[in-house]
């Protein structure tokens, strides 16, 4: 209770504090509404996924680092081991979505519209932060949906989240453990291993260099790993830091843009299969890079158009 | 036998490459470097519990899912299709660029339709191909092997570089969460401000290519010049 009455912390803090009890306990009634779901075929796994991930992102504050750590990697093997599941998934039909479109029209789009709203203005605000704005979205939104339709509940809230919440599962955690990762190879000083390799090859100092190196690299692990958000953990810390940040580049410009780089190689790429190829299959295409040859083209000119960018407003 | 340290990051390349469980490759690489790195058991676990505790933001979507649902079944899909259906005479490459638009406007705000599975095959190619039609056309079954493809792009380009507008969105939480451990402290609204002369080119490029080149099949197929 110290941290919520300390002065020490700010207003936004404390919110964003509540906003992951709040999360944490939405991650708990997950597992525990799985638990009791006799048409979940991997109950217990389910279960001990979304407990544990409940309970460290709840109350992780108050729990020490090697407990946290024990939990998270207790989370990680009914995820390894597929023991994740979905169970009974009860979805909106699409008569009663068609109804509340036709009665509600546009003004669906003010409550979609209002996390988003919330985030910049309170990101605005020193002590609250854009999370804390995302929070205040959110009810708000909630409480609009509960004026506009008496059929939503609270309880179809909670429905609807964790039916969501199931069907992303645990690859939900992937940016997370990926930040993660990027700690422990920062903690292993991997970053400077790759640096003193690297420097032998480019010139240390040559900011213009390192930026073109980086934002090419990415471009090209992502199209390698088939994802973005692994690349640029790997990326930043390698390369990044070393021969573009260190030189005293706007780590804003250049971390930011990276990722945008990388999702150049994200269109280019089969390996980012839930973007190129599942759509081929969901449109009965004939060829199956068809999409991907309607973006290369544009991938190149982004990529260009970023590099550029960077190398100006560095 | 520095070089040994990156091991972890070899880990990583080759398991995401060959589709491995994604989550065990992480771990595996954690693990690894852990040991490599000299930080043992004790370092492993420790490091791990707190910078996944000090990385929390990123679960920040959870709460967001607290209205996703509940907005999809008040309609939100319906309603997104009855706004770009107020769409009339468009020439396909117009439906699309116009999808372009909508879906980047919305994305900006994290509010998504569905995708390829959920708007583009339901709601997207049949204006397209209807687009067609309505100008006596019978479609040509390479064009509209060739909208889909272009369909599909708009839908990833808008996705992708319209998303990281979000300001507590996945891209930004992530680039944030990498920075800092390398001492390297940032905003989360500069991160989405930084993007925005980049959103803005890419889907309008991406809106003149596509248009343009439905343009030339139009008039390789069906000798359509307008």
């Amino acid at each position: 209770m110290g941290f919520f009455t300390s002065a020490d912390f700010t207003i936004g803090q404390k919110i964003l504090e509540v906003l992951y009890i709040i999360m944490g306990l939405m991650a708990i009634y997950t597992g525990v509404k799985n638990a009791r779901d006799e048409e979940n075929p991997s109950r217990l796994g389910t279960a001990v996924f979304w407990c544990a991930m409940g309970v460290v992102i709840g109350f992780g504050r108050w729990i020490p680092p090697m407990a946290n750590g024990i939990l998270i990697v207790i989370m990680t093997l009914p995820a390894i081991f597929k023991k994740v599941k979905i169970g009974k998934v009860d979805a909106p039909n699409t008569e009663y979505t068609k109804a509340m479109s036709d009665k509600l029209n546009m003004k669906i789009f003010i409550p979609a519209l209002s996390i988003g709203v919330f985030a910049i203005i309170f990101a605005l605000q020193p002590n609250y932060g854009a999370l804390v704005g995302v929070g205040v979205g959110v009810f708000v939104a909630v409480v609009l949906l509960i004026i506009f339709n008496k059929d939503n509940k609270p309880k179809v809230f909670l429905q609807d989240s964790e039916r969501l919440l199931s069907t992303v599962g645990p690859l939900s955690m992937l940016p997370m453990l990926l930040a993660s990762l990027g700690a422990i190879f920062t903690a292993g000083g991997v970053g400077d291993v790759i640096a003193e390799m690297v420097g032998k090859v480019i010139p240390k100092g040559n900011v213009t260099v390192g930026i073109i190196v980086f934002a090419v690299g990415m471009a090209v692990f992502t199209m390698i790993m088939g994802n973005a958000f692994a690349a640029i953990t790997v990326m930043t810390v390698g390369i990044g830091a070393p021969f573009v940040l260190a030189y005293g580049a706007d780590p804003v410009v250049i971390g930011m843009l990276a990722l945008t780089c990388g999702y150049c190689g994200t269109l280019c790429t089969p390996m980012a299969a839930n973007f190129n190829i599942v759509p081929v299959a969901m449109l009965d295409m004939k060829d199956r890079m068809g999409v991907i040859k309607n973006q290369v083209v544009l991938a190149g000119i982004f990529l260009v158009f970023q590099i550029c960018y960077m190398i100006i407003f560095k | 036998m520095e070089w040994i340290k990156l091991l972890g990051i070899l880990i990583v390349i080759i398991g995401f490459a060959l589709k491995k469980d994604s989550i065990l490759i992480i771990m595996l690489a954690a693990i690894v470097t852990a040991f490599t790195g000299g930080l043992g058991v004790k370092g492993l676990l420790e490091t791990l519990g707190s910078s996944f505790v000090a990385n929390r933001s990123m679960v920040i979507f959870i709460l967001i899912m607290l209205v996703t649902g509940t907005l999809e079944r008040n309609g939100l899909k319906e309603s997104a299709a009855k706004l770009i259906g107020k769409l009339k005479n468009a020439s396909s490459g117009a439906v699309i660029g116009a999808y372009g638009v909508m879906r980047g406007i919305f994305a900006a705000f994290n509010v998504s339709f569905g995708g390829v599975a959920g708007f583009v095959r339901p709601i997207i190619m049949p204006m397209a191909i209807g687009a067609v039609e309505a100008k006596g056309h019978e479609p040509n079954e390479e064009h509209v092997e060739q909208l889909k493809g272009m369909a599909s792009g708009m839908e990833n380009v808008a996705w992708f570089f319209c998303q990281v507008l979000f300001v507590g969105g996945a891209g930004g939480l992530l680039v944030q969460s990498t920075l800092e451990p390398l001492g390297y402290k940032v905003e989360l609204l500069d991160l989405a401000k930084v993007e925005i002369p980049i959103a803005l080119f890419c889907v309008t490029v991406a809106i003149i290519y596509y248009y343009l080149k439905d343009k030339r099949l139009r008039k390789k197929y069906y000798g359509d010049t307008k």
